[in-house]
């Protein structure tokens, strides 16, 4: 055991610093800020494109395929210098989501096809999984496909896609057979948005982002090729995805950052003309913060460490989703406190002048809101402790 | 002892519940709060004609005779309905301050016209820097003839952009932070003088930075020795804003465990679920608490000054707790849809957010009862 980087680790470092020097004057202004702000599909591309022309940008993909190659350390190192530069994320439904069930399941077309066009950025990717009646219990999903000829015939709707404004393809998980167990009669589907019959509706959420859609399919034809897999297998490679999900939703570097920037705001916010830093109450809640913060990056560390020895991430993976989601909202939540009465005013509220109150409070509240779907999405935190629950301890 | 309301409490109750359920509808408060004057205006005009501006002004000014209590059960039905109509900043802070300061003349005219609705007050007490001491002030106002000139610019001041005057809190004396020095003044907002930046709020309110230059005021209350006054129409204020928040925490847990029984994942119901059954017994515990504190503050504000703020502060804490648990937790068990701006779930939830905040945080109140205990 060692906690050490060895001098290639080093060099390494050094080389992901000196790309993120370079990249960071060509990335448009802003973008480092809360994810929930409301960006231009070009906003959302130019740190993905910069990686694309890198070789940088599918971290977790074979190297067969475009990947990096990186080995766990690498990856940490990338993701803790690009959260402390405050790099904008890349978007996970093409990269970590879709394309991992594409080289894995997928046929050598499928791959040819999609991979590529994933990999530069050309093809924008949102996930339609979520029904308006199936939430946690995913596996109920009623969105029907009907076999007919070379083509499925797919009917139904799906809900809080992210971002399917800006989408050309979703991947799908359908009904195929509605006389089996529920798991049993779901396949998996890659539709292309533009096809006629799709109709995608804004919701807007508590900070008044367009952040999700309703996906409505209305006799939409998608052609036989265009399944993964086979026919009513689509559960086992929609729960590959979801364990993949769950175990890159930690955020543990970016969560670092936040923390830090939580303690910058502590040292220009004050009570009675001392910084609120040291005030005790502050101080206590912001060590609680990171002392739990250390112990998921450890936890997050022995996974993914055991995964480089060949051992896949199973069930444990959710106790990274819910630390790192009751972390990330906490941070946010102390925010809110910091700030005190310059987290009322909304940011959406002042159009092209400029807002009131410091620079850090603008959007602050919004992000506090935003951040509750965290403990919701990718399988809400109480599925997960149902997890641990019924495979982890066999209750 | 005795917890129960009068016949007209009761009434009072009955006839804001039925105004509010028949003029108030959540889908009419998204469309006024999202207009350009940000609420409907035939709502200040009925508020006065049903009595509820009058309620808690003695009837020798033109009021109703009523109190504490009658504010306490006018602000939780208004918070069940998410009321952005200034009643506190009006009738119990403006109120409050011309009650217990005002000098004869300052009563008859202006506790007068808060009870007919001819007024809408706003109270300019926090500034860029000083958070939740309400002694911490940049502010200034000089003797200038007879009356006061003000400097300063003052953060936040919620109904501001509605607001026909502002009660500002200034430095006559002494230096920042100290607590002899403080005095109170009214403002009128068309003063020479008076410059106002207004925005609105996360929580869909309206607010405004308003900044003083030379602008000139009239002294409520005494010169210098402003700071106990501003406590205990703080802490009268506290009692209301609790009163508000014991309303959202009413509709989510109503809401949520309504949700529960009709949602359902896995083929049951999701309110069958332990878990999740036990979680809504601890936001019910959390709104019962609340309404405990709150009557328990309502019922003190009376006291000497020391035991009132204990009180105030006792509320402001539990409440603090319980609105954030049950705030967060009604948005979590509704799921993707409690995320939405189009459910009322969210806005209740962003409103007990800002109520942690407004008077002083959770944790700048356990500093205080601590200090006084």
């Amino acid at each position: 055991m060692d906690l050490s980087f060895s001098p290639a680790e080093e060099a390494f470092r050094q080389e992901v610093r000196a790309f993120i020097a370079e990249a960071k004057p060509k990335l448009p202004k802003g973008l480092g800020a809360a994810e929930s702000a409301d960006r231009s599909k070009e906003d959302y591309l130019a740190w993905h494109k910069l990686l694309y022309k890198k070789g940088w940008v599918a971290p977790l993909w074979p190297k067969e395929y475009g990947g990096t190659g990186w080995n766990v350390t690498q990856r940490y190192i990338f993701n803790e210098e690009t959260a402390n530069a405050e790099m904008p994320t890349t978007l996970p439904f093409g990269l970590s989501m879709v394309a991992p069930v594409i080289f894995t399941f997928g046929n050598d077309e499928q791959k040819k096809k999609f991979l590529p066009r994933i990999l530069s950025g050309e093809d924008w990717w949102c996930q339609g999984y979520s029904e308006p009646g199936s939430g946690s219990d995913l596996a109920s999903l009623r969105t029907k496909a009907v076999r007919e000829g070379d083509h499925y015939i797919v009917n139904g709707q799906k809900t809080w896609t992210t971002l399917a404004q800006f989408a050309d393809w979703i991947f799908c998980l359908v009904r195929t057979d509605a006389n089996v167990k529920q798991q049993e009669g779901i396949t998996f589907l890659l539709i292309d948005m533009k096809t006629p019959g799709i109709t995608v509706k804004p919701i807007i959420v508590l900070d008044g982002a367009h952040e999700v859609n309703e996906v409505f399919f209305d006799n939409v034809k998608v052609p036989v090729e265009n399944r993964v897999g086979e026919e009513n297998k689509g559960w086992t490679y929609a729960k590959f995805l979801l364990v993949n999900e769950r175990s890159g939703i930690a955020g543990v570097a970016r969560s670092k950052k936040a923390v830090q920037r939580l303690k910058e705001i502590g040292e220009a916010e004050t009570i009675d003309g001392t910084p609120l830093i040291d005030d005790p109450d502050f101080a206590r809640k912001v060590a609680d913060l990171e002392i739990d913060l250390a112990a998921l990056e450890f936890t997050e560390l022995r996974t993914l460490a055991a995964e480089s020895k060949g051992h896949m991430a199973g069930p444990e993976s959710s106790i990274l989703k819910i630390r790192g989601t009751e972390i990330q909202q906490r941070i946010t939540e102390l925010t809110v406190e910091a700030i005190g009465y310059y987290a009322y005013p909304n940011e959406r509220g002042f159009g092209d002048n400029a807002a009131v109150g410091p620079d850090y409070a603008i959007g602050a509240a919004g992000h506090y809101f935003n951040m509750r779907k965290t403990s919701i999405y990718g399988g809400s935190n109480e599925i997960q402790r149902n997890i641990i629950a019924k495979a982890v301890l066999g209750l | 002892m005795d917890f129960s309301y009068t016949e007209e409490q009761t009434l009072l109750r009955n006839s804001v519940s039925k105004y509010l359920a028949d003029n108030y509808k959540f889908e009419q408060w998204r469309k006024f709060t999202r207009s350009d004057l940000g609420r409907d205006a035939a709502h200040w005009k009925q508020f006065a004609e049903l009595g509820l501006l009058a309620a808690p002004i003695a009837e020798e000014h033109g009021g109703l005779g009523g109190g504490a209590v009658e504010s306490l059960i006018i602000m939780e039905e208004f918070g069940k309905a998410l009321v952005v109509e200034p009643y506190v900043p009006t009738v119990v802070v403006g109120g409050g301050f011309f009650k217990h300061g005002g000098t004869d003349a300052q009563k008859s005219e202006w506790l007068g016209k808060i009870a007919a609705g001819e007024t809408m007050l706003a109270f300019a007490f926090a500034e860029p820097k000083g958070r939740y001491n309400l002694a911490d002030l940049s502010t200034t106002a000089k003797k200038s003839g007879s009356g006061y000139v003000i400097n300063g610019q003052k953060a936040v001041v919620i109904g501001a952009p509605w607001a026909d005057h502002f009660i500002v809190t200034a430095r006559t004396a002494g230096g920042q932070r100290d607590e002899k020095g403080v005095s109170v003044f009214l403002v009128a907002k068309n003063a020479k003088g008076v410059s106002v930046r207004d925005y609105p709020t996360v929580d869909s309110l309206r607010a405004s930075e308003v900044t003083f230059e030379n602008a000139e005021g009239t002294l409520i209350g005494t010169a210098d020795n402003g700071l106990p006054l501003i406590e205990q129409v703080v802490d009268e204020a506290i009692a209301a804003s609790c009163a508000e928040a014991t309303g959202c925490m009413k509709v989510l847990v109503d809401t949520t465990v309504e949700y529960s029984k009709t949602r359902k994942q896995f083929g049951v119901p999701i309110g069958k679920f332990q878990a999740l059954q036990h979680r809504m017994v601890d936001m019910f515990v959390h709104y019962e608490q609340g309404v405990s504190i709150t009557l328990m503050v309502t019922l003190k504000l009376a006291e000497e000054a020391a035991e009132r703020a204990k009180a105030a502060s006792a509320a402001k804490v539990t409440i603090g707790k319980g609105g954030r648990f049950v705030g967060q937790q009604a948005v979590q068990i509704h799921g993707g849809i409690g995320m939405t701006d189009e459910l009322n779930v969210g806005h209740y939830f962003k409103r007990l957010t800002m109520l942690d905040t407004l008077f002083g945080s959770t944790d700048h109140h356990l500093k205080r009862y601590a200090s006084l205990s």
